[in-house]
């Protein structure tokens, strides 16, 4: 413990550093909501903004946090999960032992040490060995006070030959623009079992917003990490830490981002490749709209017969913004297969006005290229991401 | 219906385009003879208003308005269509929703995609991994989805098999007599215009042409019956072609 508590002015390990004292923790208790439709009106609209959606007939699971408590838990199918508030699991699971801090260091850094020695909230979902979650299972975060830490902590077990694509909507309130959310993530995905996670995001163009997440896969299971953020925010890290510890494990990290004036965006992801057969793909694809836009990935091949690819690919839209590309492989075994590459540039001149010449108008052009650099040539994204992409490329008025 | 007087354009930083006078009437298919670096390609950019080849002196007049200076997209609005000989891979968007833009949101062109042989293509990028063939068809239908009044083909005919030569022949045909709307050309109906850029004239075997010029060293040399310059062009090559014959002013 003592370790931890010397971690809470622990700076991260890159990226602006952030004065926790200047925050308080937010608010731990909230009137229920029964029905999602029947959430408050700017509520329900900041969930649309964010690929959640109140009509809980399409999901077979929702799940909405403001600040730090639960306001509302549902299921709509009666077997094969289970989807219940984080200190509910503490109780009925005897502390989640065997997942609550394995894949994240509490002392890695100030934001795991703030989760760790304060209470933190969040949801525990189970997909039990064999089942197959037909319709996503949604969950909101959302913060609504100013000058505020959302402090979570989720886990994620995905049972042997279970399935299911879990979609998370993550949101300021109107009035909560500054604002600190801190997010601790343990997935494990065992035998056979497959996991597809979509994060979207609405900001606030002051907050900050240091998730820190671990994955853990058995043999042959798979897991999808789709994160995109088109909204402005303060400054925001995103780096999920996988290991493929099972023979024939696979990952793909997805990033589709858009870095405002303003906004400091730091995305990818480290894969650590630590069986046979086992295969990664970290696919980042950033636009930089005067904001500063770093993308990493590193993957690590520490046995033979892995195979793994790392693409970043950067359009720089206007001056002024940074944009940084840095992708990494190590290895120490011969018999890998492990590339990568990374290309920034600007949308090209030529493929715009070959649009135009069809009669569309500069910002249609752009906006179509733009749209197909970002979700053309990701896979696994989900289509119902795809509308709410183009919603907000279409807000982001990138021909201007 | 275009009227160029004097046009002076550069590319690549380098002076292409020497004083082109040019017009091509209101329902006349005119066609752009003239060996490789002539500046023929460059020509039809800068009548659509590609900004890699910038005009430096002169003027380009459609239906009598300047439209030397203006956006690509506000001359395809005019009416104004092309097809490019090596059109830019465009990643990520799809082929089905360029030709729907390109009617306007209508799914004309969508509908229209098999008669191309281009249904299977429509979820593809635009012309990534597209044969010689696919690309040429593809513009096409792009074209017949846009339904322009004035066309600008660079090479419809090359680098293709003689199966697309035929289907490529037939929908520029199509494009141009409007067929489906009006059977047959007649002075009534037909409102297209083309200007054609061909090397071996296997597409005047589909559409016929009223009119063709030679280029040869960015400027009009030469005019006469299309096929008259071909045949001269065939035997003569085009420098003797060319000493052969007066510019004929259009």
């Amino acid at each position: 413990m003592k370790h931890v508590e010397k971690a809470l002015t622990k700076k991260a390990a890159h990226g602006p550093d952030v004065d926790i004292t200047k925050y308080e923790m937010g608010p731990g208790s909230m009137d229920a909501i029964d029905d999602l439709g029947k959430a408050p009106r700017d509520l329900a609209e900041k969930m649309g903004e964010v690929g959640v959606v109140t009509d809980e007939g399409a999901r077979d699971g929702s799940l909405l946090i403001v600040n730090n408590a639960v306001g509302h838990c549902s299921l709509r199918v009666s077997d094969g999960m289970e989807l219940m508030p984080l200190d509910r699991a503490l109780e009925k699971y005897d502390g989640l032992k065997d997942h609550m801090w394995k894949l994240v260091e509490p002392d890695k850094d100030k934001f795991t040490a703030t989760a760790y020695t304060e209470k933190a909230t969040g949801y525990f979902i189970r997909i039990k060995e064999g089942h197959h979650i037909k319709n996503p299972i949604q969950t909101c975060m959302m913060i609504g006070k100013d000058r505020s830490i959302q402090n979570l902590h989720n886990i994620i077990v995905v049972e042997k030959g279970a399935s299911c694509e879990i979609i998370t909507g993550c949101a300021t309130g109107n009035q909560a623009g500054d604002s600190l959310h801190i997010g601790i993530s343990e997935f494990y995905v065992k035998e056979g079992g497959s996991l597809t996670y979509s994060m979207i995001h609405s900001w606030g163009s002051g907050t900050v917003v240091r998730p820190r997440t671990g994955v853990k896969l058995e043999k042959n299971a798979r897991f999808t990490n789709n994160y995109v953020i088109l909204h402005p925010v303060g400054t925001m890290q995103s780096a999920p830490v996988v290991h493929l510890d099972g023979e024939g494990a696979s990952c793909r990290l997805n990033t589709v981002c858009l870095a405002h004036k303003g906004s400091d965006v730091d995305t990818g992801g480290t894969v650590y490749l630590n069986a046979p057969d086992t295969s990664a793909e970290i696919i980042s694809r950033s636009i930089t709209k005067g904001g500063r836009m770093v993308a990493r990935g590193r993957l690590v091949g520490n046995v033979e017969k892995v195979r793994a690819h790392l693409e970043c690919r950067s359009i720089v839209l206007d001056d002024g913004g940074v944009t940084l590309a840095i992708p990494e492989l190590e290895t120490k075994v011969a018999d890998v297969e492990m590339t990568h590459e990374a290309a920034v540039g600007k949308v090209e001149r030529d493929k715009v006005e070959y649009l135009m010449s069809r009669g569309l108008t500069e910002e249609q052009a752009v906006g179509m290229i733009i749209r197909g650099f970002l979700v053309g040539g990701i896979r696994g994204l989900p289509e119902e991401l795809e509308r709410d992409i183009d919603e907000a490329i279409e807000q982001a008025n990138l021909g201007d | 219906m275009l009227e160029i007087k004097g046009l002076h354009a550069e590319a690549g930083g380098r002076e292409i385009l020497k004083g082109v006078d040019l017009k091509v009437k209101k329902g006349e298919t005119a066609v752009l003879f003239g060996p490789n670096g002539s500046g023929k390609s460059t020509l039809l950019a800068a009548i659509m208003g590609y900004s890699h080849c910038k005009v430096t002196a002169g003027s380009i007049l459609f239906d009598g308005t300047d439209i030397t200076h203006l956006p690509v997209d506000e001359r395809a609005r005019m009416g104004i269509g092309m097809m490019m000989q090596r059109p830019p891979n465009v990643m990520g968007v799809k082929l089905g929703d360029l030709v729907r833009a390109a009617a306007g949101g209508d799914d004309v062109g969508i509908k229209a995609a098999a008669d191309f042989r281009l249904e299977r293509m429509l979820d593809r990028d635009v012309n990534v991994g597209f044969s010689g063939g696919e690309i040429k068809r593809s513009e096409i239908l792009q074209l017949t989805a846009q339904s322009p009044r004035f066309v600008l083909l660079d090479e419809p005919e090359s680098g293709v098999d003689l199966e697309s030569i035929d289907l490529i022949g037939t929908k520029v045909k199509d494009l141009l007599y409007r067929r489906t709307n009006c059977g047959r050309r007649t002075d009534g109906c037909q409102a297209v215009s083309a200007l054609v850029i061909t090397h071996t004239g296997q597409i005047l075997d589909y559409i016929g042409a009223d009119v063709g010029y030679i280029m040869q060293e960015g400027a009009i040399r030469c005019s006469g019956r299309p096929t008259d310059l071909l045949n001269d062009i065939r035997e003569k090559g085009y420098r003797d072609c060319i000493s052969c014959r007066m510019v004929v002013p259009s």
